[in-house]
């Protein structure tokens, strides 16, 4: 019998919270035997966790593909940036706008697209992404800074700053929580605590009603229709919710490097969060969050790989041996790390079409699976097949 | 435009075409409160179609469809439902990765919240009132022990009455029901009439289409038959049993009763 997803507990719920807020706070200490416990990287964790537990709202709940998801992330990165340089180096304000910038063009965007499902609508917000990216790297120049990308400067106004008589002298001024500068371990506490409750509220809207018929649509949107519900109201604000959570991360990557390019927003980087929610497992919660750090991660720590590193890997075997070893390795590491991770995503879209959070849930049930065997007394369940 | 005392549904002068062929040609009906009305007729006639434009999927080419006073031509399928109109598919319509439970919980939900609500911080699992009638209506159909695994793991015949499940959770006050029985046992045909009987006696109006004479002979108060498009005999099961032109319209397909 094929055994649904049955809605936890709200106990199990503020567990599963303490449980993520505790591994998430904790990662300059467990991170540190995988190399990885460096600001800048755990930074990236925590951002595209964000960015990718936003768009699972959209793409795990209600099934619909976004490959438009980098415009928002690019928007609110843009908003950031012009927050810092016309108000204030403070990054509330910056996350704020980046937040609701983001919020309004992800309705603008989805009001139209989301007139299609299916392929149509992912191909309607992949346009729609390209002709962002393409406006803000020619035509919108005055406002994105084009080719150079949208940096801070001296003569920026400051309005906020200027009034309350904060001046930075004569070097650029670095982004600010009330005085605390944002950039090393300070920017990476924050972004840890803006991914804890951006976990919180993406928990809280999937037990919601709102949730559930989020997944309902999914199931089945011909019978959410003849059920007496208006199903577009409900896309569009899946929609612009998830925009929102992109304009929170492109937020956050200006608070921890006050710059924005147009790249942010081309394809690529809306393909890349794709690929980080399916990896880790799309309709997941946790999922997501681990596709994203084990994508930066693999762009971080593979990339970094050079055949000087590799001779010193292999420096024990023969020397025809050695040569051989480097030469196969050093197609996946260095500039080939991207061959890694596509290996990676065939593996596990083949082997684990649920993503890693799959796996995970195979193993669990397997050791559940052990325990009853080991208990051969007891009659079988009757209600084994819901476990 | 209203229509005669305790009629609930009136389809009037309707027309339908598709590319030159006539599927509807003059159909007026009238449907009353309360009582179980059987549109039969031979495969090809138009049933479906007339349910179709009946529930706002298709539109007619002229004439109406009124519910209780209100034209629903032209409606959009959620705000026929949100009337009280709730239509049973002839392939079950469910939510195949949901479970029984949640099945029937969210059509009582659009019942209570209407077509949109926002309520992004409620648990939908602490709606107790909601999750009890759900339970109740499940056990009612027998479906109960069942509850909290998927649908999609129902059989056909537990699907069909899974999905009259979702439709009575509404309380509609009027139930279209497209075959209902299509394609289940003797048994389960059987338990299905059953159903469908202690239904009625709750005073729910209902449009049954039907192959099934069985079914449509132990159910309906009044009979519509369609054949080619038009209705050809409208009447209580005994005259509509005897009329000569259903024999006519029959002939070769199967024996009346």
């Amino acid at each position: 019998m094929i055994t649904a997803h049955r809605q936890p507990s709200a106990t199990a719920d503020w567990i599963l919270v303490v449980l993520f807020s505790a591994a998430v706070l904790t990662m300059p200490w467990w991170l540190a035997p995988f190399g990885a416990n460096y600001p800048d990287l755990m930074q990236k964790f925590a951002i595209y966790g964000v960015f990718a537990i936003g768009f699972n709202i959209l793409f795990g709940l209600t099934g619909y593909l976004s490959f438009g998801h980098a415009a928002f992330l690019g928007a609110g990165s843009y908003a950031a940036v012009w927050c810092f340089k016309l108000l204030s180096m403070n990054i509330l304000p910056a996350i704020v706008a980046s937040v609701c910038v983001a919020g309004v063009f992800a309705f603008l965007i989805g009001f139209i697209s989301l007139r299609r499902s299916g392929i149509y609508f992912s191909i309607l917000t992949l346009a729609f992404a390209q002709m962002s990216y393409n406006l803000a790297y020619s035509v919108l120049t005055p406002i994105t800074n084009g080719e150079t990308g949208l940096q801070l400067s001296l003569s920026d106004p400051r309005v906020v700053d200027a009034a309350l008589g904060i001046s930075t002298g004569r070097s650029l001024p670095s982004t600010t929580l009330f005085g605390i500068k944002m950039s090393g371990m300070p920017g990476f506490w924050f972004c840890a605590v803006v991914l804890i409750i951006a976990f919180f509220i993406a928990l809280r809207i999937t037990r919601s009603p709102f949730g559930m018929m989020l997944r309902a649509i999914k199931s089945n949107q011909t019978r959410m229709k003849y059920t007496g519900f208006n199903t577009r109201p409900y896309l569009i604000w899946a929609f612009v919710i998830s925009g929102m959570y992109a304009g929170l991360a492109g937020g956050l990557l200006s608070v921890t490097d006050p710059l924005a390019g147009a790249e942010r927003m081309q394809w690529t980087a809306s393909g890349e969060v794709v690929l980080m929610t399916i990896l880790g497992g799309a309709g997941t919660l946790i999922g997501p969050v681990l596709g994203a750090s084990l994508i930066k991660y693999f762009e971080n720590i593979f990339s970094a790989i050079n055949t000087r590193d590799l001779n010193q890997m292999f420096d024990g075997l023969p020397e025809g041996l050695q040569d051989f070893a480097v030469s196969t390795v050093g197609l996946f590491v260095g500039d080939g790390w991207h061959l890694t991770l596509g290996l990676m995503f065939m593996i596990v879209v083949i082997f684990l079409p649920g993503g890693i959070m799959e796996g995970v849930r195979r193993i669990a049930r397997l050791f559940k699976r052990d325990k009853t065997a080991s208990a051969p007394v007891q009659a079988p369940a009757p209600s084994a097949g819901q476990g | 435009m209203r229509p005669v005392d305790n009629v609930v549904l009136h389809v009037a002068d309707v027309h339908k075409s598709f590319a030159g062929l006539h599927a509807l040609s003059d159909i007026d009906l009238s449907v009353k409160e309360g009582e179980t009305h059987a549109i039969i007729g031979p495969n090809g006639a138009g049933k479906s179609t007339l349910l179709n434009v009946c529930i706002g999927r298709l539109a007619p080419d002229s004439g109406h469809v009124v519910f209780d006073g209100q034209n629903l031509t032209g409606r959009a399928p959620h705000e026929i439902n949100q009337l009280g109109v709730v239509r049973v598919f002839q392939t079950p319509e469910i939510f195949p990765d949901l479970t029984l439970l949640e099945n029937v919980m969210v059509p009582i939900l659009a019942k209570r919240d209407g077509s949109f609500k926002l309520a992004l911080f409620r648990r939908f699992s602490s709606e107790t009132q909601v999750r009890k009638e759900a339970e109740e209506i499940l056990s009612d159909l027998g479906l109960g022990q069942l509850m909290s695994s998927a649908a999609a793991s129902l059989s056909r015949g537990d699907k069909r009455r899974l999905e009259l499940a979702m439709g009575l959770a509404q309380h509609p006050r009027l139930l279209l029901l497209d075959e209902p029985t299509a394609g289940m046992a003797r048994h389960d045909t059987n338990a299905t009439i059953d159903l469908l009987k202690r239904i009625k006696e709750r005073g729910m109006t209902k449009v049954i289409i039907e192959h099934d004479m069985h079914v449509v002979f132990s159910l309906a108060d009044r009979i519509s038959v369609l054949a080619g498009g038009r209705i050809i005999c409208q009447g209580t099961p005994e005259e509509v049993k005897n009329d000569p032109r259903v024999k006519e319209a029959y002939l070769g397909e199967e024996q009346v009763g």
